[in-house]
């Protein structure tokens, strides 16, 4: 989905956040457009600050045999870095053939802000939930598949 | 464009163009956060700028320099007296709306504690206000803070059945800054000069903060029955870090700083001359402007709320419909976060503000819409538009071209809506 004008960064403006906030704010990856692209995975798990009323929902596909994330779907009510940190997770989770739910358990809100290019401090505890909406998903998994 | 300035700039515009291509950006940049801050008049920059460079002298000293200083300082004081309808004496210079209000609350309460020590004030307070309350609160007096009606509105009756023998202070809003609503100032400034009539004391006293009415409000003292008064250089296009305590003859305040003799003792230290000239110049321009760009603004305001609500789905006005600042506009659109779409507009040119909790340092939605009734979700989803001398037809018609694809974009990616 290409935006009115393109989201390049340009350094000469000045910008509340990293690039690589700027880059996924501008262009999301993963998103759920239409539910019909998440009616065939198989857990949903989702997060609310109750500080700032941020919310994020993902859904997850896992492969059977091998217990890797193939697929990460998100949507996400938050403000940029809410929506960067739930698209850049996105990525990590999938990477090369997807973490394992055990892996995948452990993926922290650091990692997360790392691979960000960092997050101003107020808003790494309000931002960063997908961890926690991924983990409830894992839960949910295992509890109806295993 | 005779001057060679002029043709120098033209040619190193052509010299950049031609090096760097066109820009990326969208050049085009609407401002719609008047509220939150305006530009300085050309006409006040000009009026400043001796005192900047040429006239530098310290007001307080005998020399020529010094006295053409103070004088300038005096002059200053005599014009805003004047739109204001009340004596030189009666106007104190400071360094804000902030100093001012906090001068105002903190100064009488202080100096008065021995007669009372209640206080009236609103929920929907700037700030400045609030943060003083919260300080007086401290030091042993009470406030009853006011909850407006649905629409931000605070009505006389509210104010009548909270006072107490002992209410030595009343401080509410001219117009709030966020919603934009008006609050009954006059009305409320007869009341309790009746009151004081019929009770024959010399309190509550009554203090307005008119940071966000000036250029479109009635600021005549005498009409609004005010004591105290708060006024803002850099909400009226003139310069930052200035400011207006107009305080009645005869209502002591206690000084919040010690030093110098400077404002009647009350606000020690040298004089910002330059920017009390330009504070002057600034509610000069915006009185003479206020009854046209009141009526111009009210028309732009209304064509742009009646587009946005009858184009885009799920989007509710915030504030009074029609006790509504000329320049105000603050919609919730829900399912999509102010912060969001904020930096999209932004992204596209366009400078507004949200009352959206992820802008705030606290995270903590704003407490005027929370005060209003909305619920946290609607506050996260606002927006605020304030519009200001530069804006015109063509750019809210751009802005509402842009917007419907900001929300438009926001709702897919959100779980709500």
């Amino acid at each position: 989905m290409t935006f009115l004008s393109d989201g390049k960064s340009n350094p000469q403006t000045p910008w509340v956040y990293s690039d690589i906030v700027k880059d996924h704010f501008f262009h999301p990856r993963n998103f759920v457009k239409d539910d019909e692209e998440v009616k065939d995975y198989d857990a949903h798990g989702s997060y609310g600050s109750p500080a700032c009323g941020d919310e994020m929902h993902i859904w997850i596909k896992v492969d059977p045999q091998t217990k890797r994330i193939i697929g990460f779907k998100w949507r996400t009510f938050g403000c940029a870095s809410a929506i960067a940190a739930t698209s850049i997770a996105s990525e990590i989770v999938t990477k090369d053939g997807g973490m394992t739910l055990e892996e995948a358990k452990h993926l922290k809100p650091q990692t997360i802000i790392e691979h960000l290019g960092g997050l101003p401090d107020r808003k790494i505890h309000c931002s960063v939930l997908c961890d926690k909406a991924l983990l409830e998903a894992i839960h949910y998994y295992e509890k109806n598949y295993s | 464009m005779n001057c060679p300035c002029e043709k120098l700039k033209t040619l190193m515009r052509q010299v950049q163009k031609m090096w760097f291509g066109a820009p990326q950006k969208s050049t085009r940049f609407i401002y719609l956060d008047h509220a939150a801050a305006t530009p300085l008049d050309a006409q006040v920059e000009k009026a400043m700028q001796p005192y900047v460079q040429n006239i530098f002298g310290n007001p307080s000293s005998l020399y020529e320099q010094g006295v053409r200083a103070q004088q300038a300082v005096e002059n200053s004081r005599k014009n805003v007296a004047q739109i204001l309808g009340a004596l030189p004496e009666e106007i104190i210079f400071t360094s804000g709306g902030t100093e001012s209000d906090n001068l105002a609350i903190l100064g009488y309460a202080r100096a008065h504690a021995k007669e009372g020590k209640h206080l009236i004030t609103t929920t929907i307070e700037h700030h400045a206000v609030l943060g003083a309350m919260k300080q007086l609160e401290r030091e042993g007096f009470e406030v009853t803070y006011l909850l407006p009606d649905q629409n931000g509105f605070i009505t006389t009756d509210q104010v009548k059945q909270t006072l107490r023998p002992d209410t030595i202070f009343i401080s509410i809003m001219y117009a709030n800054n966020e919603i934009g609503t008006i609050e009954p100032i006059t009305e409320i400034g007869n009341m309790l000069q009746k009151y004081k009539q019929e009770t024959k004391k010399a309190f509550p006293v009554f203090h307005t903060d008119a940071c966000q009415a000036t250029g479109y409000l009635d600021l005549q003292v005498e009409k609004l029955h005010v004591d105290l008064l708060t006024l803002n250089g850099s909400k009226m296009y003139g310069p930052k870090g200035t400011g207006i305590l107009y305080r009645r003859r005869g209502t002591k305040l206690q000084p919040l700083q010690f030093g110098g003799s400077q404002e009647h003792n009350l606000r020690p230290g040298t004089e910002n001359v330059p920017g009390i000239v330009g504070l002057a110049k600034a509610l000069e321009i915006a009185e003479s402007l206020r009854a046209k760009e009141s009526e111009r603004l009210c028309a732009l305001r209304d064509f742009f709320i009646k587009k946005v609500l009858t184009s885009i789905p799920h989007a509710h006005l915030n504030g009074h419909p029609i006790l509504r600042l000329p320049n105000n506009i603050h919609i919730s659109f829900v399912g999509a976060e102010g912060e969001a779409m904020l930096l999209y507009l932004d992204h596209e040119g366009i400078a507004v503000s949200t009352g959206s909790a992820c802008t705030s340092q606290s995270l903590d939605p704003s407490h005027v819409l929370v005060a209003i009734g909305c619920t946290h979700e609607e506050a996260h989803s606002s927006l605020r538009f304030t519009l200001g001398r530069s804006t015109t037809k063509k750019d809210l018609e751009h802005v509402l071209n842009i917007l419907p694809k900001v929300i438009q974009k926001l709702r897919v990616l959100s779980p709500f809506v």
